[in-house]
């Protein structure tokens, strides 16, 4: 075994055709066997194979595209059991972008935000107002609802109202520190719910706790978006987008300015650091993938009202970034990916087992551990040994690598003006 | 000329007097001293300059502009630096990602240019690296430039800090107790080091130091505090002899005969 590994270390060309084969080979079940969530995981769990892989990154991007484009939504269109895996991996995507949000906030500048879900139900609500008669209700012009074509500048104007909330919240927010900033915004998070439960009077702009149906769907050259596997590619190009900006602010003048100011607040402005401001574009941007997802999520369900925005959805995402690794892109896509699926398919499959097996009298379980009460406790069972034996997270965050030759060369040729080389060797302990 | 003028300087925390009317003035491209026991009121008297705190009285003039109700990154852009008496670097990330943040105020890419990757901002970023590098050479830790910044020893922490606070070209770089946990030899290195700032770089140097052989070798002005009070000032040879200071260190049976 351990010879084997050794081999497929640094052999490209094996690592390729194993993952091609077990992509074939869980694809082909998956086709085969339609109502096997163990091969629908399986295939998505090539996803992660192919992250360990020593591919060049280009290549990886190309069979990620490849395998979420093409493949997985092939490979389960034919049986019955299509939409319900459609709606698992849009859900899924959802996720993830909020995750990737939210890591910005707390994993990079190190801001505990307990109420993260509000800026997702800000998007919601934007899209939803308008794209219902809601909106006919308290504004002074315009024709409602907006017909589903203006979904696609919905997602923009999500975005940046969310941002927006961001950086007004931020504000007064930001004036405390640590375990206050947690309490703070999980007020104000809880604070956003319950004024859109109760912004139906005195003037009903949200509808209240009766929320908003019938939203209208996405719209485009007539054509329409109704069904999870429409949504899949719409989350799907989103998610593209929130990967490729949070991996370019990571690595930037703005990102690192948000590492410093988690590390260390008083270096970080002796330094010419903006505190205020680097954490409100932390908050905004955050925010403005949460916003964005919000518009989906509200154009998806065709029905937003407050109770999909509870301090548990808070939670849920904070519990995707510790349990994924804080600060880590790939970390959190995986934790995200891993939550949402254990709490939308292996749960629930866990319970209809153990639910089928007291039904035909296998084993009986007494009415207190009822196999759907013990859900919650058996998702908490794994949170508690995932903090326990990966407190790092599942992919821990990494630094990146410089290449240190072609930076001598650099700074000789960039430098030679100031200093001369003959200090370059001076203060060697 | 002065580049520095602090006058009447006063801060109080509670009842304490931390510093109390302070006058000093610091000479352009000097390497100047702010000496004193335990507690006097040195790093404290530091981070009024640097904004961390606010006095209560008195001003702080950096050439002809007041330093007075500006935040720490503003005074920073100013043109001054520091390191810290308890070493404050960015722990988790890289020694060259540390000095990178130093030319912060330097590069200019923002939001968008960073979205779209823009030429511009790949070329500054580049340059960043390199000119992180070149100070990282010029401390001599650029072997070092990949590893965690907490990995690295402690004296090379300090250094770390100064390659960091020269990134942000300072006209004014105040060392709080840079010589603290080296050794001797290391202590050595640093006097020469220091020197060799002054001389490469167009920086005034104020330092905070307890290691009197360095403090007496390399400063051309000395300000002693004790109590918050500034009690003495002067050259090194003046400053040897002085009663008062050496009654501040040692206490008043040192200096009446028994
Ligand atoms: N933030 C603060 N709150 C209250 N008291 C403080 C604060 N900072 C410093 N002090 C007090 O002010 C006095 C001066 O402290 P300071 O740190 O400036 O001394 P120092 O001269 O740097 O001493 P050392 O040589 O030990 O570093 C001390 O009595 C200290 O306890
Ligand atoms: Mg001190």
């Amino acid at each position: 075994m351990q010879k084997l590994t050794n081999k497929i270390k640094g052999n490209k060309l094996a690592q390729i055709i194993l993952l091609v084969l077990y992509v074939l080979v869980t694809s082909l079940s998956l086709y085969l066997a339609q109502a096997s969530v163990t091969a629908f995981l399986l295939l998505l769990f090539s996803l992660l194979l192919l992250y360990y892989t020593e591919l060049p990154d280009r290549l990886k991007w190309v069979i990620a595209g490849v395998v979420l484009v093409g493949v997985i939504p092939f490979v389960s269109s034919t049986g019955p059991g299509y939409q319900s895996y459609m709606e698992v991996a849009t859900v899924v995507g959802i996720y993830v972008a909020m995750a990737l949000g939210l890591n910005i906030v707390v994993g990079l500048a190190g801001l505990l935000d307990l109420g993260f879900v509000a800026f997702f139900a800000i998007g919601a609500y934007t899209y939803g107002i308008f794209a219902t008669g809601q909106a006919e209700k308290f504004m002074p012009f315009g024709d409602f609802p907006l017909s589903g074509e203006s979904f696609w500048i919905f997602i923009l104007i999500g975005c940046f109202v969310a941002a927006l909330f961001g950086v007004l919240l931020g504000i007064p927010v930001l004036r405390v520190k640590g375990d206050y900033l947690a309490i703070v915004t999980l007020g104000f998070g809880e604070i956003i719910r319950i004024v859109f439960n109760n912004l139906d009077k005195p003037v009903n702009i949200t509808n209240g706790a009766m929320g908003l149906a019938s939203v209208k769907p996405p719209e485009i050259f007539g054509y329409q978006f109704v069904y999870p596997n429409q949504f899949y590619y719409i989350v799907l190009a989103i998610l593209l987008f929130v990967i490729l900006a949070v991996r370019r602010f990571e690595f930037s003048r703005i990102g690192r300015s948000w590492k410093a100011v988690r590390e260390n607040e008083i270096a970080a402005q002796s330094m010419g650091i903006h505190l205020v401001r680097t954490k409100l574009l932390a908050f905004a941007i955050g925010a403005s993938f949460s916003g964005m997802m919000g518009v989906v999520f509200a154009a998806k369900q065709t029905f937003v009202d407050p109770t999909s925005f509870t301090l548990l959805e808070s939670i849920t995402i904070l519990v995707m970034v510790i349990l994924g690794g804080m600060g880590s892109v790939p970390g959190v896509i995986l934790g995200a990916a891993v939550i949402t699926i254990l709490n939308l398919q292996v749960l629930t499959e866990v319970t209809n087992y153990l639910n089928q097996l007291s039904l035909n009298g296998v084993i009986s379980f007494p009415e207190a551990l009822a196999p759907a009460k013990m859900q919650r406790f058996i998702f908490g069972a794994i949170l508690i040994i995932f903090a326990i034996y990966r407190p790092q997270g599942l992919i821990p965050a990494k630094n990146p690598v410089f290449d240190e030759e072609s930076l001598k060369e650099g700074s000789k040729k960039h430098r030679k003006e100031q200093i001369t080389v003959e200090h370059d060797k001076g203060f060697q302990a | 000329m002065s580049i520095l003028t602090v006058s009447n300087l006063t801060k109080q925390f509670g009842g304490l007097v931390a510093v109390n009317s302070v006058d000093i003035t610091v000479e352009k491209g000097s390497i100047t001293a702010v000496i004193g026991p335990n507690g006097a009121g040195k790093t404290t008297f530091f981070n009024l300059i640097t904004g961390v705190y606010q006095p209560d009285k008195g001003n702080v003039q950096l050439g002809s502009t007041s330093l007075i109700g500006k935040k720490p990154h503003e005074i920073a852009r100013h043109g001054i630096a520091r390191t810290f008496q308890n070493i404050r670097l960015f722990s988790n990330i890289t020694v060259l990602e540390n000095v990178m943040v130093g030319l912060h105020k330097q590069l200019n890419a923002g939001i968008v240019g960073t979205l779209f990757q823009t030429k511009k901002v790949r070329e500054e970023e580049n340059r960043a690296q390199e000119e992180a590098y070149h100070w990282l050479e010029y401390v001599g830790l650029s072997q070092h430039l990949n590893e965690d910044a907490q990995n690295l020893s402690y004296g090379a922490q300090r250094r770390l800090e100064i390659a960091r606070a020269l990134a942000t070209k300072p006209k004014l770089l105040l060392l709080d107790e840079p010589a603290a946990g080296m050794n001797p030899r290391e202590t050595r290195e640093l006097t020469e080091f220091i020197h060799r700032m002054r001389e490469d770089l167009d920086v005034t140097i104020v330092l905070i130091e307890h290691d009197m052989k360095l403090v007496m070798e390399i400063s051309e002005q000395i300000f002693v505090l004790d109590h918050g009070e500034k009690i003495a000032e002067g050259k090194p040879a003046e400053i040897r002899n002085n009663v008062k200071v050496i009654e501040a260190y040692l206490g008043k049976s040192a200096v009446t005969p028994a």
